[in-house]
């Protein structure tokens, strides 16, 4: 439970923390969605939580709203309901609901950035890692930061995004990380063989 | 927003005389302000009844710019204003005349056109390297500094790949000049750099010929014809025009992107050598393809869909040209062999790579029978000596003497306006000065010591 307390320390140092819909179901609620490796996985963590731990998941909103910045795990929409944003539509409808002048989430594992003028519906970017992008208020903004823990576009390397809010940019990156030690993490808990492998090719 | 006129203040910048009224932007010099470049502020018309197609060039042009590290060849931009309150854009004051103004006098001599055309192109090169595609070549976008190099201007159509296209989100309709845009452009395809080549080509047709290759389309349709009809070979029209410069241009204006060059560089190096432009059919051409070639050309335009762009960035490899200084102190046959022996090995690993013999000689000292021509030609003769061996097919190999005092800056320069892979040289006196000095690698070959 590592990563939990790291979170929690963040969080204790003024971080902005938002469930996830892994979270949610090891709280115990009711959750679309999940594939079999997931509950396994869920199932694993859920008695080595401890009730701080327990508590400060419960604790957790699904959004948060800092300034004109909406933070939310999955569409925007409805987020109880994680939905994917996969595409213009979904980033759409999300954005609309957010009614920020960009919206941070994660959910999808692949790193993308939508965004939206005049037109209907939102335009996707495949963001280059490491290059700063202007993001004008002219346009609203929806930044998919990728999986810290998971990444999927066969790219080991952790995702994340700085944005530079005095500037009015953001950037996304990728760092790598000790993957294979994870992996033997996975395995020496006895959790299912794929969840090691997928985080050893990236996918 | 209030009316602005010489003198007004925009965010602690004092406006002078106006230097430019377009239909996007208005263009102030800057007044009163001591620094190392002089600054001009531009106003995109953003006013009740403008086109949001202002709005939208206007942050496309700030970000692209804002992107670009320095160089000559673009505007330094400096400070920029909220879009939505005062929005500007300062930057650089580029020196020069722009380049409407030899439009002007067009027809122009061939060795004019060749280095207008070899400035354009490495301007171009360096926008490209740095992954931006101006998509908005045409002579009123371009100006030449005083020193050399050409600038280009107005980035409120470009596209940098490793940024949001906000101009492809917003509109869907051909965006940019109509006279020199390169037929993907019509199909909408904005990540092609070759899409620059075509426009370049058309610029240098209309530089040289006085004419427009075609024409001045007012409908999409007429737009779309150069999807099938060619442009009248520009020697149909100056007959006096070298076979080289219509070789380059109707290169460039290959409806196939695939078919153009490379990349700009490739251009530059073409345009700094005309002697060595490799000749195709092209060259000699003397009409346009014939009624049944259009016809067919007309059927397949008809589903006409843009060939995939090329990887982005860096991407763009010119073609490796590497050097061979055959300047230093060591003359001797082993010497000369340790360098065919160097050079043989770079060329097998690379198949495209070209090999530029290059001498240095001091200017002449102005004795009556040792005329520049001769003594080049001396020079040349030993250089074609020394690279026989090789038995490299011509199109692989060229010669050049450089005259200079400088040697080392001599070789330098060329370095640098070729687009230089490696240089390769024997360990003469420059040699040091070279290796620190050099935009490339510099390898110092060595004759085996006996023994």
């Amino acid at each position: 439970m590592a990563v939990l307390e790291l979170v929690q320390a963040h969080a204790a140092r003024g971080a902005i923390v938002v469930l996830g819909n892994h979270d949610a179901a090891a709280l115990g609620r009711v959750v679309p969605g999940l594939n079999g490796q997931a509950l396994a996985a869920i199932a694993w963590t859920r008695p080595r939580l401890a009730k701080r731990q327990l508590d400060f998941l419960e604790a957790l909103p699904t959004s948060v709203r800092e300034a004109d910045r909406l933070y939310v795990h999955a569409s925007a929409a409805v987020p109880e309901r994680w939905t994917y944003v996969t595409g213009p539509r979904q980033a759409t409808l999300s954005m609309q609901a957010a009614n920020a002048a960009i919206v941070f989430c994660g959910h999808v594992h692949e790193q993308r950035l939508y965004f939206m003028g005049e037109g209907r519906f939102a335009t996707p970017f495949r963001p280059v890692p490491g290059t700063p992008i202007p993001t004008g208020r002219q346009r609203r903004w929806l930044a998919i930061v990728g999986s810290a823990g998971q990444p999927r576009d066969r790219n080991t390397a952790a995702c994340y995004v700085l944005a530079d809010l005095a500037r009015e940019r953001i950037t996304f990156f990728r760092v790598p990380y000790d993957f294979e030690a994870a992996a033997q993490k996975i395995r020496t808990a006895g959790l299912p063989e794929r969840l090691a492998r997928r985080l050893e090719r990236g996918v | 927003m209030q009316r602005l006129e010489p003198g007004a203040e925009v965010d602690g910048f004092r406006l002078g005389e106006c230097v430019h009224v377009g239909s996007m932007a208005s263009i102030y010099r800057l007044a009163g302000r001591a620094g190392p470049l002089p600054l001009v502020m531009k106003i995109p018309r953003l006013g009740a009844g403008e086109r949001s197609a202002n709005v939208v060039s206007f942050e496309q042009c700030r970000m692209v710019l804002g992107a670009l590290a320095q160089s000559p060849h673009h505007p330094t931009l400096v400070a920029y204003g909220d879009v939505e309150t005062t929005p500007y854009l300062v930057m650089e004051h580029v020196q020069g005349a722009r380049l409407d103004e030899w439009l002007k006098r067009a027809p122009l001599a061939p060795q004019e056109v060749a280095r207008i055309g070899h400035a354009l192109a490495l301007a171009l090169h360096e926008i490209h390297r740095q992954d931006v595609i101006h998509l908005d070549i045409k002579a009123t976008n371009v100006i030449l500094r005083p020193s050399g190099p050409a600038t280009l201007i107005d980035f409120g159509l470009s596209c940098h790949r490793h940024l949001p296209d906000l101009l492809a989100a917003e509109f869907h309709s051909p965006v940019g000049n109509w006279v020199y845009m390169a037929p993907e452009q019509t199909a909408g395809e904005r990540n092609d750099p070759r899409s620059d080549l075509f426009a370049l080509g058309a610029l240098l047709y209309e530089l040289a010929t006085g004419r427009r290759p075609f024409g001045a389309p007012t409908t999409v349709a007429q737009l779309r014809r150069r999807l099938y009809r060619d442009a009248p070979p520009p020697r149909s029209i100056v007959p006096s025009m070298p076979a080289w410069l219509q070789e380059v241009i109707l290169r460039c204006l290959e409806v196939d992107p695939g078919e153009r060059y490379s990349s700009a560089a490739q251009i530059a190096f073409d345009l700094a050598n005309p002697g060595q432009v490799a000749l195709t059919e092209r060259a000699q051409r003397r009409a346009r393809a014939g009624v049944a070639r259009t016809a067919r050309r007309w059927l397949r335009a008809r589903n006409y869909l843009p060939s995939p762009p090329p990887a982005p960035a860096s991407a763009i490899t010119p073609l490796p040209v590497i050097v061979v200084a055959l300047a230093g102190d060591d003359t001797s046959e082993a010497f000369f062999e340790a360098m065919r022996a160097v050079t043989r090995r770079r060329l097998v690993a690379d198949g495209d790579c070209r090999v530029a013999c290059i001498t240095v000689v001091r200017p002449a000292a102005g004795l009556a029978d040792d005329t520049p021509t001769g003594r080049h030609i001396k020079q040349l003769v030993s250089l074609r000596r020394w690279a026989k061996p090789l038995a490299l097919p011509e199109e692989r190999v060229t010669y050049h003497v450089l005259e200079s005092d400088k040697p080392v800056a001599a070789l330098l320069d060329y370095a640098t306006v070729n687009e230089v892979e490696e240089i390769l040289l024997g360990p003469g006196r420059d040699a040091a000065e070279l290796v620190t000095q050099a935009p490339c690698t510099v390898t110092v070959v060595r004759a085996p010591t006996p023994g």
